[in-house]
C-alpha cells in the first residue's frame, strides 16, 4: 500500500467561522489526501496532541480571529516540543500581508489568504511535505 | 527512537509512528509487530458500528470518558470511508473527541478504509494490538455499518455495540438482516426522538426470531448521547457483557475463532505473494494466462500444476 499524505486541517481560537476550513479540506480530500478535520475552537495544545496522534505530515491551520501572530507560532512550537520536527505547518484565513513575514520566521512555510485557489494549496502541499 | 521499546513503555510519538509504518506498510513493520505480538491479548475490544449520523463518534466519546473516570487506559480508533473516487478521505470523528485529546490517557487514531474491506480489517485489527501492546486497557474501534461491510468489526471486537436512532424509517428493513447477528448489545441513540417505541419492538422482533442467541440476550438501550443520558446504564450494559463473555468461556472461544482466521488470511497471503512474484517473475504468470486465454489449458489443471511443483 502506498504513503497517503495524511492533513490535520484545525482552527485554532475563539472564531467559529469554518467555511474556509471546511472547503479546503474538502478539495484536500478530492486530491487524494486523508484530511484529519478537528472542528472548530481548538488550543494550539490540542492542535499538536492530535497532529501526534494521527501522525500527520501537515498541519493546515485556520484562523480568522486575528489572533494568528500568538496562536501559529504557539502551535509550530508545541509541534517541535513533541517531537513533530518533519511536520508541514500552512496556515490560513484573514491575515493582514505585513504579518505573513513573521509567521514565516517562526516556522509556518506558506500563508493562504481569502482568494487562493484550492489548487494552489494543494501543489504547495505535494512539492513541500517531507 | 526505537519504535518497540517506545510503544512498550507508553510513548504516544512512537505508536503514531507504528501505527503509520503498518498502515502504509513499511518494510519494519513486520518486525514491530513481530516483536510486540507476544506483548498483545490483554485489552478489552469494542466495536461500535452504525449508520452515518447515528451519534457513534458521541457516543464513543461518552463512554471513553466513562472508562478514564474507572481509571483505564483507553484507545480508540475511528474508521471513515476513503472515497472511491479520489483516494483521499475526511476522517472528522475527532470533532466530537476533542476534549478526550488533552487526556494523556487516551490515544485517538482516524483510518481511512483506503480501498479494500479485507484492508480495513487486517489493517485495523493490527492499529489495534498495537495500541494493546501500548498497554491501553479498553480499545473502542468505530466504524460506519449499515448491515454488510461491518462484519469485519465482529471478527476484531470482544463486543459488539450496534448504534441505530429512530426515524430511519424503512431503512430498518434494509439493515435489519445484517446487524441482527453482529450486536451484542443494540443502543437507540437520540431517544427524545419520535418514534423510539417502534423502533424498539422492531429490534425486539429481529431478536426473537434469531435462535442462535441462547446465553446471552443483546440487551436494548436507551440513550441521548449529547447530553450524557443512559450512559450509566449503557455502562453497566457492557460491563455485564464483558463478564458474560469472561464467566461463559465465550471470550475465549471467539478469541481463538480470531486467531484462526487471522493465521489463515497470513498463510493465504503470504504464501500468495510469494508463489506469484515467483511466477511474474520468470514470466510463467503471463504464458499461463495467455494459453488460458486461447483455451489451450483451463486454469484449474492450472493452479493444480503450480500446487504440485510449489510442494515438489
Amino acid at each position: 500500500m502506498d504513503k497517503r499524505i495524511r492533513v490535520l486541517v484545525a482552527k485554532p481560537g475563539l472564531d467559529g467561522h469554518d467555511r474556509g476550513a471546511k472547503v479546503v479540506a474538502r478539495a484536500l480530500r478530492d486530491a487524494g489526501f486523508e484530511v484529519i478535520y478537528t472542528g472548530i475552537r481548538l488550543t494550539p495544545e490540542q492542535i499538536a496532541e492530535a497532529a501526534l496522534q494521527e501522525d500527520v505530515n501537515v498541519v493546515a491551520l485556520s484562523l480568522l480571529s486575528g489572533a494568528h501572530n500568538t496562536l501559529f507560532p504557539r502551535a509550530v512550537e508545541l509541534l517541535k516540543e513533541k517531537g513533530l520536527t518533519d511536520v508541514l505547518v500552512i496556515g490560513g484565513g484573514v491575515i493582514p500581508d505585513a504579518d505573513i513575514p513573521g509567521l514565516k520566521a517562526a516556522g509556518v512555510a506558506e500563508v493562504f489568504t481569502p482568494g487562493t485557489p484550492t489548487s494552489e494549496i494543494v501543489e504547495f502541499i505535494k512539492t513541500n511535505v517531507k | 527512537m526505537d519504535i518497540v521499546n517506545g510503544v512498550l513503555s507508553g510513548s504516544r510519538l512512537a505508536l503514531s509512528r507504528a501505527i503509520t509504518a503498518v498502515e502504509n506498510e513499511y518494510d519494519e513493520a513486520v518486525e514491530i509487530m513481530q516483536k510486540l505480538y507476544l506483548h498483545t491479548g490483554r485489552a478489552y475490544v469494542i466495536g461500535i458500528t452504525g449508520p452515518p449520523g447515528a451519534g457513534k463518534s458521541t457516543l464513543t466519546d461518552k463512554i471513553a470518558k466513562d472508562f478514564r473516570r474507572q481509571g483505564k487506559k483507553v484507545g480508540i480508533v475511528a474508521v471513515d470511508p476513503t472515497s472511491p473516487y479520489s483516494g483521499g478521505a475526511i476522517l472528522g470523528d475527532r470533532i466530537r473527541m476533542n476534549e478526550l485529546t488533552e487526556d494523556e490517557g487516551v490515544f485517538i487514531r482516524s483510518m481511512a478504509t483506503r480501498g479494500s474491506l479485507g484492508g480495513l480489517s487486517q489493517k485495523t485489527a493490527e492499529v489495534v494490538k498495537l495500541m494493546d501492546a501500548f498497554g491501553a486497557d479498553v480499545i473502542i474501534i468505530e466504524t460506519v455499518g449499515v448491515g454488510q461491510s461491518e462484519v469485519d468489526i465482529v471478527k476484531t471486537a470482544d463486543t459488539t455495540m450496534v448504534v441505530l436512532v429512530p426515524g430511519l424509517g424503512d431503512d430498518i428493513q434494509a439493515i435489519k438482516a445484517g446487524i441482527l447477528e453482529i450486536g451484542d448489545i443494540f443502543t437507540i441513540n437520540k431517544a427524545d426522538r419520535e418514534g423510539i417505541d417502534r423502533l424498539n419492538i422492531e429490534i425486539e422482533m429481529m431478536l426473537e426470531l434469531n435462535p442462535k442467541e441462547v446465553n446471552w440476550r443483546p440487551p436494548i438501550n436507551r440513550t441521548i448521547a449529547s447530553k450524557g443520558e443512559g450512559i450509566k446504564d449503557l455502562m453497566e450494559t457492557i460491563a455485564n457483557h464483558q463478564q458474560f463473555l469472561n464467566e461463559s468461556g465465550e471470550l475465549e472461544v471467539r478469541r481463538v475463532e480470531r486467531l484462526k482466521t487471522e493465521l489463515l488470511a497470513m498463510i493465504n497471503d503470504q504464501i500468495g505473494r510469494y508463489v506469484v512474484n515467483k511466477l511474474t517473475k520468470s514470466g510463467e504468470f503471463d504464458t499461463m494466462v495467455n494459453s488460458i486465454q486461447q483455451r489451450e489449458r483451463d486454469p484449474y489443471s492450472v493452479v493444480k500444476s503450480i500446487l504440485a511443483s510449489v510442494l515438489r
